[in-house]
């Protein structure tokens, strides 16, 4: 399978998510100018500060033509992963519910942190077992999740809420401790962690985000057979 | 010595002044009003509550109708943030 990694002016995770997703699966760049997503089977949009954050993180990459080409994409049911500020770009482009404020401690932070699983067996999570926890570091000054109380508890109805922040490890003030979300349709998932820097031990200390990759590869190949 | 040289421009029709204020949401968190709200006691200005930091965006327009859905589409998130269009008088 392929991935397709979008690239932004102002991107900055875009290698580490293409060497995360060639550990399972074929990968290439997307420059941000491009609409041919290049028969990508599915589509990262990597952490950084696209266009500089300007106005709101998310809120002007997320008319770049290759996010126009994203949005079709994803509309057709494609699988599209959203990590740190594309986590922002999917919110601000209504592929995902909800918005990302300001952290409230208003500080970047970079941590370590322990999520738990809550919707195991999905698209991004087939390789995870519902409840186990993923060690996978944050880091970014926008994480602050919100959605209204109505939406969240469609969201909670839905198994849309599929990462949660462990107990004592919500920093920046998320509703709900959530961590990451998908899609009503469940092909569409966003969180704040970065998977792509958890994928060797030997430096990262962790390869749980191995997982959502591996689960992505699993999801394409299921669907092929 | 010269004015200030006025930002209006006349070329491709006549432009009107607009200012947009974004603010948060009533009822969501806002730890910069928060924090600017505590920052002031901290300085002797005392009596001073309900603190909100938003943005101000002023910009030229010919077509003072497009001003909302641009704020619809790109200025604001109506999701999180309320946002006010007011257009200044053209005539300076």
């Amino acid at each position: 399978m392929k991935f397709g990694v979008l690239q932004f002016p102002g991107s900055c995770d875009e290698v580490d998510a293409l060497e995360a997703a060639r550990r399972v699966g074929d990968a290439e760049l997307i420059w941000h100018a491009e609409r041919d997503l290049g028969g990508a089977d599915a589509i990262v949009v990597p952490g950084g500060f696209s266009y500089g954050d300007y106005l709101r993180a998310g809120a002007i990459a997320r008319f770049s033509p290759a996010m126009e080409s994203v949005i079709a994409f994803a509309r057709d049911g494609g699988l599209v992963l959203g990590i740190c500020n594309g986590f922002q770009v999917l919110c601000e482009a209504h592929l995902l519910p909800g918005a990302l404020l300001p952290n409230a401690n208003l500080r970047f932070t970079f941590r370590q942190l322990e999520l738990e699983v809550l919707y195991g067996g999905g698209p991004f999570t087939k390789a995870c077992a519902l409840g186990e926890r993923l060690s996978i570091p944050a880091k970014h000054a926008w994480g602050r999740y919100y959605a209204d109380s109505d939406t969240l508890a469609v969201m909670d109805r839905s198994g849309q809420i599929v990462l949660r922040y462990a107990p004592g490890q919500n920093f920046n003030g998320s509703l709900h401790d959530i961590a990451g979300v998908c899609n009503e349709a469940g092909n569409v998932f966003g969180m704040m962690p970065h998977p792509e820097h958890a994928v060797d031990e030997l430096i990262g200390g962790s390869a749980d985000g191995l997982k959502i990759f591996e689960s992505m590869r699993l999801t394409i190949e299921g669907a092929v057979v | 010595m010269r004015p200030p040289v006025q930002r209006r421009e006349r070329a491709g029709g006549e432009r009107v002044r607009a200012r947009v204020l974004i603010r948060p949401k009533a009822g969501i968190l806002d730890p910069q009003g928060e924090a600017v709200e505590r920052a002031l006691p901290a300085l002797g200005f005392a009596g001073v509550g309900n603190v909100h930091v938003g943005r101000l965006i002023e910009l030229d327009v010919e077509d003072p109708e497009q001003l909302q859905p641009m704020c619809e589409k790109l200025l604001a998130n109506p999701l999180v943030e309320d946002y006010e269009i007011e257009l200044l008088d053209g005539s300076a």
